[in-house]
């Protein structure tokens, strides 16, 4: 068990935002969280993560704030970069937590890695803030892979990435997963989803709708429900492919 | 990276021994620094060790204060225009100071002045920690300090307004222009240790603002509590800030100026601008004191308005220079 959330419930501006969301999240899992706008994909990384303030139990939230640090790596919505720092300085504050202070030899083992499996190595010394809003964003998540954490929370990853770069950040949480590691990524675009994810949580409401395989979520009555359209579901020789109508 | 320090280090040392060769008297250098290292008799000990040695130690310390606060506040920020005066613990002090101006207090004791100043930024403390309470974040602290601020400055101005005489209202106004002429060891001693401690305390923050890089979200799920980082800043800041003020005056742009001449050589990281621009504010400070000595020796011209003067072009420039880029 990765990370475990129990009757886990989020009230902002006494507006309940999230209802008794439960969940548990296993080794080797790539969870792909859908949901319309406004479900609550956001606040519930954010109180898992402890963030925010919540009633009922995650996991996570209870560890020191160094543990916690060290078991889950976060990519806010929100992509910040507040300074003109290289892109090597930038991905080195996922060292943060480490002991090293992101100088050591294992920090630098980590920052490399990250640098590199993310194609960044030709930005390397590039000023982060004068990168493409899509090189960021992938300077961001090599930042958050330098964290070198068991588990990986992204809130939205792939949206402003090209169409290559999203399979490239999608098929490398994949390997993230069969490596071991597991990744909780909300995803708005519900073909790359069920072609990447292992499995499926499906937020709406505040309340989660379906959890589990991805045909097990992704059915007309339930995407209905969920946001208002039905999907045309064609099966192509790379796999499924799904048209929102 | 290495190198830059070592330069800024070689920099304020040297410009320390010169601010401790100038002076009206024009001793000469090898006696002066004999009679300070070994003492001796007559008055040139006594000038040495009393009245430059003193000033040249407060030029270092505030200098490096005014610098590193500034440094700290900006990237806790995350905003370049941030300035040691933000949060409104400066403006509180000269306030105790001008009050103690107005009242005579300042001619019953030699310390009555500092003192009051500290008191005043005392007041701003408490004040900044009831508006800006243990759970806001920092635009809570900007406002709060904004107001602070306006109220000090409002403060200081009826002050002005109800002076009795032109003489106290000069000399408040003399005050306020900061300055490091005729400081005494006391004065050291009352200012250099809260400032020391106040520089632990935000040198402690480095980790922490770099990780504000990418956000206070980010930054807390990298395992940086928010509500110990601000304590932390503010009271370092509350106890750097509010002695120098209380010992110098007003002193503008170092704390503004500094960390924005010196962000690109250290890669723009919070946790290397912290150090870099203490040493740069040190050798900004020292040598504008040095200056308004050499400048109009005769005419004491106060050391906030040389830096005023020196800083706001330089400001200027470094707009103009970055406003292709977008952003500063």
């Amino acid at each position: 068990m990765v990370l475990r959330l129990s009757d886990l419930s989020v009230t902002r501006r006494r507006r309940p935002v999230l209802h008794g969301v439960s969940l548990t999240l296993f080794p080797g899992e790539f969870v792909g969280l859908i949901g319309p706008n406004g479900a609550g994909k956001s606040s519930l990384m954010e109180a898992a993560l402890g963030l925010i303030p919540f009633t009922g139990q995650s996991s996570l939230a209870q560890m020191p704030a160094t543990d916690r640090a060290r078991h889950a790596a976060y990519l806010p919505q929100a992509r910040e970069i507040a300074w003109p720092v290289s892109v090597a300085d930038l991905v080195a504050l996922g060292r943060i937590p480490w002991p090293g202070g992101g100088r050591s030899g294992l920090d630098r083992i980590a920052t490399d890695a990250a640098i590199a499996r993310m194609g960044l190595e030709p930005f390397r010394k590039r000023t982060a803030l004068r990168l493409s809003g899509g090189e960021q964003n992938r300077a961001l998540i090599a930042r958050a892979l330098a964290q070198d954490t068991p588990l990986l929370i992204a809130d939205e990853p792939i949206a402003g990435l090209d169409p290559a770069q999203q399979l490239a950040c999608l098929r490398l949480f994949r390997e993230l997963a069969s490596e071991g590691r597991t990744v909780l990524a909300s995803i708005h675009d519900l073909g790359l989803a069920a072609r990447f994810c292992t499995r499926l949580v499906l937020l709406a409401g505040g309340h989660v709708l379906a959890d589990g395989p991805v045909d097990a979520v992704l059915r007309d009555d339930l995407l209905r429900r969920a946001f208002g359209i039905t999907v045309r579901r064609v099966e192509t020789p790379d796999g499924p492919a799904i048209l929102p109508l | 990276m290495r190198g830059l320090f070592l330069a800024l280090a070689a920099l304020v040392a040297a410009l320390f021994v010169v601010s401790l060769l100038t002076g009206p008297a024009g001793l000469p250098a090898t006696d002066s620094l004999r009679a300070l290292a070994l003492g001796g008799d007559g008055p040139l000990p006594i000038v040495m060790r009393e009245i430059r040695l003193p000033r040249a130690i407060l030029g270092l310390a505030v200098g490096a204060g005014l610098g590193l606060t500034g440094a700290a506040l900006q990237g806790y920020l995350r905003n370049p225009l941030a300035e040691p005066g933000l949060i409104g613990i400066s403006g509180m002090a000269a306030l105790g100071a001008v009050i103690a101006i107005q009242t005579g207090l300042s001619m019953v004791a030699a310390l009555a002045l500092p003192l009051a100043a500290l008191v005043g930024a005392a007041a701003g403390v408490a004040l900044l920690v009831a508006l800006a309470g243990p759970r806001g974040g920092s635009v809570t602290l900007i406002l709060a300090g904004v107001a602070i601020s306006a109220l000090a400055g409002a403060g200081t101005a009826l002050v002005l307004n109800l002076s009795p005489n032109p003489y106290a209202a000069s000399e408040i106004v003399f005050w306020l222009m900061g300055s490091l002429a005729d400081r005494s060891m006391l004065h050291v001693g009352l200012a250099v240790p809260p400032m020391a401690l106040g520089a632990a305390l935000v040198l402690s923050t480095r980790r922490a603002l770099d990780a504000l890089t990418l956000g206070e979200a980010a930054a807390q799920a990298l395992g940086i509590s928010g509500p110990s980082l601000r304590w932390r800043l503010v009271a370092g800041t509350a106890l750097i800030v509010g002695p120098a003020t209380a010992v110098a005056g007003a002193i503008g742009f170092v704390g503004l100026v500094v960390p924005h001449v010196l962000r690109p050589w250290v890669g723009a990281r919070p946790s290397a601008l912290l150090p870099a621009s203490a040493l740069g504010g040190a050798a900004l400070l020292l040598a504008s004191d040095i200056a308004v000595r050499l400048i109009v020796p005769d005419r004491d011209l106060k050391l906030g308005v040389l830096t005023a003067i020196v800083g706001a072009p330089l400001f200027l420039h470094l707009i103009w220079k970055t406003r292709s880029g977008g952003r500063v």
